[in-house]
């Protein structure tokens, strides 16, 4: 069996087993889901330090027929895109885990929940079968709304549970059509990925079918990211949503419909997204713009973080949408990095609710006296948020600069701003209205993680960011290879169009001249 | 003729008539041995049909052409036979609330039985007739069973007077087809249906037809009496109406629809379209304010016959094969639902959805059937729903290039889909956490009802998992229907 199948399967089968235990056994239950959590990140570790740079094809695969006659088979495999996703979901995973320790009733039913959760999402970036890639990204719907609406916050509570299960439920029943347009429309009677590109690149879909098909795909996977403007679910979840929830969500699942933009939308329909990107170029300004400077009106922290988030995937569109290898590599980058720095910030903001019970800014001040730990780490954070270089925030959103700027000048010089300025300033103003000035008499007892436990999952996402951010090497060499095999299929009518900068180690080469 | 082509109907009819008689001699305090009994008669006779037949048989016929036993029939026996199976475990569980003859209901749910056994192998207007008249007369009296409750009479009375009306309009659209067709026989009818495109008259009677069809199925715009009748009636015959009669009325919409006037339908595709978008977003709709569970499942129901009519107006192998896949997944679903209500409900005088409350837990095991179901009605992967949708869905998708009123029509379906996540989730909300203190005393499960609520959920599991076994076989099912 493929390392593959243990990564997803482990958290999987451990909520399987969990189901069976008794629940007075509180300890068990959480000792069962890190542990699970903390082998399928071992995992995915070792499958990316054994994964093959020099070869751009799917690797680790495991093929295993499931309906004959549809051509739905369990199919999971890697390439340089995926495997740094895989990374990435598993690590965070682990955190969130290790950062449950809040949660003190119906454990049970929590782990369970964050374990399929889990498992689920690493399973839809595992997958190389349309159906599988679909149904394992779903296991993710039910969870969401029960942890928001079970373990959630806030007064608007049952709004947001309400609001993120219809929009997500919106979001993938488009895509879902497209999913199934894209197979059926195809003739080749298959959902596998691999074949479904190999069949295109030989017999194109007709452009007409294409450009019913993208849009589908587009927005549908566009609802699921919080595309501007159908993200309004985003922030309101994340702000009701316990800790790991909100980790898991902004950090990992979020990262499916932009993973989906570019393993499907894009190579199997090339001759529509070449109409749409510059359009998609255009809205990703509403995500950085407009989301930016609703984030710089928050009150609420984890509204800001929320909304930072949203204005976060604007980098990752404007990458995709430059349809170039560098453009691409950038947006991956991207989306690791911020799916460790959501995941590092809603974290920091769960610990910090944890002990004042609000995260209302206007009410806190003065914690990085009481608070020398989380507080460096949030500032870390907010650093990592600003793009300051050495993150690898930092890494990605140049990369995609690099890629935009031949493409599209204008809406580059903008997206610059945006993350240069719009972004520093909601976060310094977070950053001055909580860590710094006179502390409060009600904030004295307030406590700093002690426990190395408690500290773990905190030092392991700022690592992560750190070490990607220090040598993006390690994960540029991975990701071209599979950026520019995406983009084979674009590139094809090399006379249409904008001349693409190919080529591998372009990125490498920018990247080290920084 | 063949007497073995009958053993399903000729057992059932049996089993049906020793109840009867055994209630003569069965103490009062045994009558829930009773139920058991049938169950197990019941199981026999599906494992009888499993054993003996071949779900790839070639067609054979008895009284004519009357009667056919061909893979479609026998699919849906099988699924008939399953369903009964659990719906009497269900009346046993229910048994207490009525006063007298319990006995008696279990009998009558046999004949209705045997009445669905019947509309599976009908290939002729008379027995197609005769089964879905002993079909609903036997559910006129099961829906008015609970004689001392108000609301289960009112909805036998309402049950009656409009399947009344519907069984006129359907002797009268037989009268006319088979009038200006000279045949009751769907193969004759079928050889010389061509003829009669353009007249009026023949498709009056169609028109007609169909009305009487879309009344058992619960589709627009005959679907007025569900949510009453499903909110009247006591649980189990709710779950029979759900499962069976729509079944019922199904098989035969496929058989009329596609062995006899195959070539007069496929000009009027557009009809079935509109039927199929307006049911399922009048069952969405009108599901979305209920406060009473059975009330919402009567809705949802409406809804649901609106999603199988997706896959009859796809007119296509694969719209009929995903149908029945459908179908046996709604079986698994619905009568989880209507267990877990008729369980903990059972002592409540309204049915509301605040009546769940607490029940993660008094019963963790009823709170997940119920919330499985309910994602499973919902059409969440991993479980039969989704599966289920996902084929419709397909089946629709592969005519949309040759009329782009098929894109249209699952643009209403994903749209129908979204708004019946609000009120399924809305159910699993009471379930986990509303607000109301509620009565936290622990439920018992006897035995068979567990036995029950595990194979529900298995089979939503294995069919949201496993597909391919029974794609296979729906597939070699509908093998016998045009198109």
């Amino acid at each position: 069996m493929s390392i593959l199948t243990y990564i997803l399967g482990v958290p999987l089968l451990a909520a399987l087993l969990l189901a069976f235990v008794p629940r007075n056994y509180r300890v068990v239950m959480r000792a069962g889901a890190v542990f699970a959590t903390f082998i399928s990140a071992v995992l995915a570790v070792i499958l990316y330090a054994r994964f093959n740079v020099a070869s751009a094809e799917y690797q680790f695969t495991q093929f295993i027929p499931w309906i004959d006659s549809l051509g739905i088979a369990y199919h999971v495999g890697v390439d340089g895109i995926n495997v740094a996703l895989i990374l990435m979901a598993a690590i965070v995973a682990f955190a969130a885990a290790c950062a449950s320790w809040d949660i003190q009733e119906r454990e049970k039913e929590f782990y369970i929940l964050l374990l399929v959760m889990a498992g689920g999402v690493i399973g839809a970036f595992a997958s190389l079968d349309l159906f599988f890639f679909y149904i394992f990204h779903e296991f993710a719907l039910v969870p969401t709304f029960l942890m928001i609406g079970l373990w959630g916050r806030g007064e608007q509570k049952n709004y947001a549970t309400f609001q993120i299960t219809l929009y997500l439920g919106i979001g993938s029943l488009i895509a879902l059509l497209g999913l199934i347009g894209l197979c059926v429309y195809s003739g080749a009677n298959t959902f596998s990925i691999p074949d479904l590109t190999a069949h295109f690149a030989k017999n194109p879909m007709a452009v007409a079918v294409q450009g019913v098909i993208f849009p589908l795909l587009l927005f549908g996977f566009g609802i699921l990211v919080s595309l501007w403007p159908f993200h309004s679910w985003a922030p309101m979840g994340y702000a009701s949503a316990p800790t790991a929830t909100a980790m898991l969500h902004a950090g990992v699942l979020k990262k499916f419909g932009l993973y989906a933009l570019i393993r499907v939308a894009i190579p199997m329909l090339p001759d529509a997204a070449r109409v749409w990107m510059p359009i998609l170029a255009w809205l990703c300004l509403g995500n950085l713009l407009y989301c930016g400077w609703v984030a710089m009106r928050q009150k609420d922290f984890n509204w800001l973080v929320g909304y930072s988030s949203v204005a976060h995937m604007g980098f990752v569109f404007l990458g995709i949408a430059t349809l170039n290898v560098i453009g691409i590599t950038g947006a991956v980058l991207v989306m690791v990095a911020h799916g460790f720095l959501a995941a590092l910030t809603f974290a920091l903001s769960g610990y910090v609710y944890r002990q004042t019970g609000t995260l209302e800014m206007s009410q806190l001040g003065g914690f990085l006296r009481r608070l020398p730990f989380i507080g460096v780490l949030l500032l870390m954070a907010a650093f990592a948020g600003c793009g300051l270089p050495g993150f690898a925030n930092f890494a990605g959103e140049v990369t995609v600069f690099f890629g935009a700027w031949k493409v599209y000048p204008a809406v580059t010089v903008i997206a610059c701003w945006a993350a240069l300025v719009v972004g520093a300033v909601y976060f310094l103003r977070a950053v001055r209205a909580m860590l710094q000035g006179p502390l409060a008499e009600r904030w004295v007892h307030i406590a700093d993680a002690a426990h190395p436990w408690r500290k773990a999952p905190f030092v392991l996402l700022l690592a992560s960011l750190l070490i990607f951010g220090f040598y993006p090497r390690l994960l540029t060499r991975h990701v071209e290879i599979g950026a520019a095999r995406i983009l084979e299929s674009v590139n094809r009518p090399a006379t249409q169009g904008q001349p693409a900068v190919t080529g591998l180690g372009a990125t490498s080469q920018l990247m080290l001249r920084n | 003729m063949n007497t073995l082509l009958l053993s399903h109907e000729l057992l059932v009819l049996g089993l049906g008539l020793a109840l009867l008689l055994a209630e003569l001699w069965v103490p009062a305090t045994a009558r829930r041995a009773l139920a058991y009994i049938a169950v197990a008669g019941v199981l026999g006779i599906l494992v009888y049909s499993f054993a003996a037949l071949r779900s790839g048989m070639d067609p054979q016929y008895a009284f004519g052409s009357m009667f056919v036993l061909d893979g479609l029939a026998l699919f849906f026996k099988r699924f008939f036979l399953l369903a009964t199976a659990i719906v009497l475990v269900l009346a046993a569980e229910y048994s207490d609330r009525f006063k007298a003859g319990a006995g008696e209901y279990y009998s009558l749910v046999l004949f209705a039985l045997l009445g669905m056994l019947l509309a599976a192998s009908a290939n002729d207007f008379a027995l197609l007739f005769v089964s879905l008249e002993l079909i609903t007369v036997t559910l006129y009296i099961l829906v008015s069973f609970q004689r001392n409750r108000l609301t289960s009479l009112e909805a036998g009375v309402k049950y009656l007077i409009i399947g009344a009306l519907s069984t006129s309009f359907m002797v009268f659209g037989i009268a006319l087809v088979s009038g200006v067709a000279g045949s009751f026989s769907f193969p004759e009818l079928a050889a010389t249906v061509a003829r009669y495109k353009e007249n009026r008259v023949f498709l009056a009677g169609l028109v007609m037809l169909l009305a009487g069809l879309g009344f058992k199925i619960a589709a627009f715009p005959f679907q007025i009496w569900a949510p009453d009748v499903y909110q009247g009636a006591p649980s189990p015959t709710a779950a029979f109406l759900a499962v069976g009669s729509k079944a019922a009325g199904f098989v035969l919409l496929m058989r009329v629809l596609f062995t006899a006037v195959p070539a007069v339908i496929s000009d009027y595709a557009w009809l079935l379209m509109a039927a199929s978008g307006a049911t399922i977003l009048y069952g969405n709709l009108g599901a979305v304010p209920q406060r009473n569970v059975k009330r919402l499942l009567g809705y949802s129901s409406i809804a649901h016959a609106g999603y199988l009519l997706l896959g009859i107006s796809a007119l296509s192998q694969q719209g009929q094969s995903a149908v029945l896949y459908y179908l046996s997944g709604y079986l698994f679903t619905v009568l989880a639902a209507f267990i877990v209500i008729g369980v903990v409900l059972r002592h409540l005088e309204t049915e509301d959805i605040s009546g769940l409350a607490g029940l993660s837990q008094r019963s963790p095991l009823l709170a997940a059937t119920m919330t499985i179901s309910m994602v499973s009605l919902a059409g969440i992967p991993p479980l039969a729903g989704f599966f289920g949708k996902f084929l419709l869905l397909k089946s629709i998708i592969e005519q949309a290039s040759a009329r782009p009123g098929y894109l249209c029509l699952a643009f209403i379906a994903i749209g129908g889909v979204v708004i019946s996540f609000y009120y399924y989730f809305g159910v699993i909300k009471a379930i986990y956490w509303s607000k109301e203190t509620p009565d936290l005393s622990p439920i018992r499960i006897p035995l068979p009802t567990r036995a029950a609520i595990y194979v529900c959920l298995a089979g939503m599991f294995y069919l949201g998992m496993f597909p391919g076994a029974l794609v296979n076989w729906t597939n070699e099912a509908v093998k016998v229907l045009k198109f």
